[in-house]
């Protein structure tokens, strides 16, 4: 490290949690022989402790920009700042022993065991055998494994899912400042990869690692990004923004088009059923008069009314009907009724709407108590509120 | 005038008709003369040894180069090709004038002999190492010398061994023909009364059985040097 910055750790043994800041200043690469660049004039900077999401069609230079960081390919042009100082300033071993590195392929040694895996660059970094051990049974705890039956198997006998945890695992171990991630979920089925992706992204809200992760899927960058770099053709930025901005303004008809016509449901993916503006149905308990039900109804949002119990739990929803005696009475559990969480995300909700061909469901707290109503009508005002043009869709792309 | 011996030695009276004198296979004369035997077979496991243990030696540091320097490969097993083509009993008598009869002489032809398995089966192995283990142990990294060491050699340990199982049942047998060159071994014994099938037999099988015990130690010590081969399968 060089004395640029004032307050910058000992590059050999950061303390645990350390973050560094990234930053990519006029980037550019260019393969001897090659005509054109592989990167071009690229800048950006990633904040300690976000994931920036490197993304864009195949070609277009975003695993060659990763592996600029740590040296595995050299700069043409331009700088690369790790928390302040130029990775040229390190030797290429030494910098990639302080930066974590996965790829999709994984790369365990089949010839060594778990805990020898992960402990590749702990023993690289010469640590004491106890804290190298201690380091390899908190990691293995911490991707969700037993230590006691996982530690002295050979990578032939994980299943495809605990090899990518342990790839996970061993870049971690070295308690890098900076981790980059080329596809690492990419050789996963879509189902296990969820579940990776969850688990990782839960990992890293207590980690809080600096994360520079590859991937060609852009519904991927949405869900890890905390920031989205949209690299096209020939690696030139196209945009660097939120998940957020880049769904609703994206730059350039490039980005529109990579992003996908189906944003708007995308940008539902990163809602909160608790974000949007709920309807208020009007409550009726069993007893109440029908009457008093009849006239709540009216200044309601919601054309029926929804039964509760005496904690407020959603029970019914209360149809003509139901409605035709003095007060209301007993109604079994009827299957049309659909709750949702708040802290659900909003594509969620709406898929269960949709999937149980019901036009409302009832949104309840934490505790099961109703707390609104959720309609297809109150998600579609969110999106025109919030700028997506649903109107024109090109008509080619159904993805 | 006494008749010139040029190889076959007459050693029995074939007047009288016992087993030995008809040149029989003959047990009892077998039991009495194994004790004859042993001194040739230490000469043909110090041969084979030697041999091969040069032979390796060099294959691995000229697969060394290679690696470092991607080029070298293929003169270098244009080379050892050639060399192998050479019929042994000719290497051996135009090695003579230089390095005259005795071990040198049959060491050196053995040792080439060696040189083009070996050096082919360690490039393949450290060939065969998959590109994304190298790719993680570089970024996560590993020198060089500690990619080699670590991650490239126990990786390409199959190969390896198996080259050194074919380089020593091979060079077993044409050690039986270091004796052209004054180097002794099983092959003097043989030749010393080729007629003899009780000779025959006995240092014939000593060189099959010699063959059968090396390979089987290169066998154990490929079990030895590979732990997750086993555990992967079971």
């Amino acid at each position: 490290m060089t004395d640029q910055t004032p307050p910058t750790p000992a590059p050999t043994s950061p303390p645990a949690g350390q973050a560094a800041t990234l930053e990519f200043q006029h980037v550019s690469k260019q393969y001897p022989g090659a005509a054109t660049r592989a990167i071009e004039d690229l800048s950006f900077e990633v904040g300690a402790g976000q994931i920036c999401v490197l993304v864009g069609p195949s070609g277009c230079g975003k695993t060659t920009a990763m592996r600029l960081v740590n040296r595995m390919i050299e700069l043409s042009g331009g700088d690369i700042l790790l928390d302040g100082a130029s990775i040229r300033d390190h030797d290429p071993a030494g910098l990639r022993r302080e930066i974590g590195y996965a790829i999709q392929q994984i790369g365990l040694f089949p010839h060594r065991t778990v805990a020898q895996n992960i402990a590749t660059v702990p023993r690289l970094l010469g640590w004491p055998k106890a804290r190298i051990s201690a380091r390899v049974d908190e990691l293995i705890e911490l991707i969700g494994l037993d230590p006691a039956q996982t530690r002295d198997r050979f990578p032939g006998q994980l299943s495809g899912g605990q090899r990518q945890r342990i790839g996970v695992a061993r870049a971690l171990a070295g308690d890098p400042l900076l981790m980059l991630m080329d596809e690492p979920f990419g050789a996963i089925d879509p189902i296990n990869r969820e579940r990776l992706q969850n688990e990782f992204l839960r990992l890293q809200a207590e980690l809080r690692k600096t994360i520079v992760f590859v991937t060609h899927d852009i519904d991927e960058a949405i869900k890890m990004g905390d920031r989205i770099a949209v690299l096209r053709p020939g690696g030139v930025l196209a945009q660097y923004a939120t998940p957020a901005e880049l769904l609703m303004a994206p730059a350039d008809e490039f980005v529109e088009d990579f992003v996908g016509a189906d944003r708007a449901l995308k940008r539902l993916a990163l809602t909160h059923v608790r974000d949007v503006d709920l309807w208020t149905p009007a409550l009726a308990r069993s007893g109440d008069a029908t009457a008093e039900v009849r006239a709540r109804l009216a200044g309601s949002d919601v054309p029926v009314a929804l039964l509760v119990d005496a904690d407020g739990r959603p029970q019914a929803w209360l149809e003509e009907h139901d409605l035709r005696g003095p007060v209301v009475g007993e109604v079994s559990g009827r299957h049309s009724l659909v709750t949702v969480e708040r802290d659900d995300i909003l594509r969620d909700a709406l898929s269960d709407l949709l999937a149980r061909g019901v036009y409302y469901g009832a949104v309840v707290d934490r505790r099961g108590t109703s707390c609104g109503a959720l309609s297809i009508e109150v998600i579609s005002d969110y999106l025109v509120e919030h700028g997506a043009e649903t109107e024109h869709p090109p008509p080619e792309r159904i993805t | 005038m006494r008749p010139l011996v040029l190889a076959v030695v007459q050693l029995h009276d074939r007047t009288r008709n016992t087993c030995v004198n008809q040149n029989g296979f003959c047990p009892k004369w077998i039991s009495d003369h194994i004790g004859d035997y042993l001194s040739p077979l230490w000469r043909h496991v110090e041969l084979v040894v030697l041999s091969v243990a040069i032979g390796f030696a060099l294959a691995f540091g000229l697969a060394l180069l290679a690696r470092r320097w991607q080029w070298l490969g293929a003169p270098i097993s244009a080379v050892s090709g050639v060399l192998y083509t050479i019929p042994s009993l000719a290497a051996f008598f135009l090695l003579l004038p230089l390095t005259g009869f005795g071990l040198v002489t049959a060491v050196i032809v053995l040792v080439s002999y060696t040189l083009l398995i070996l050096f082919r089966n360690i490039t393949v192995g450290l060939q065969n190492v998959p590109g994304e283990v190298l790719d993680a142990a570089r970024g996560m990294g590993l020198t060089s010398r500690e990619l080699l060491w670590r991650v490239e050699l126990p990786l390409a340990m199959p190969e390896i061994i198996a080259g050194l199982r074919i380089a020593t049942t091979t060079t077993v047998g044409l050690a039986a023909l270091a004796f052209f060159a004054g180097a002794g071994g099983l092959g003097e014994k043989i030749n010393a009364d080729i007629t003899f099938k009780s000779n025959v037999v006995v240092a014939g099988l000593l060189c099959v059985l010699l063959a059968a015990v090396l390979d089987l130690m290169l066998v154990g010590l490929q079990r030895l040097a590979m732990p997750w081969r086993r555990a992967a399968r079971a």
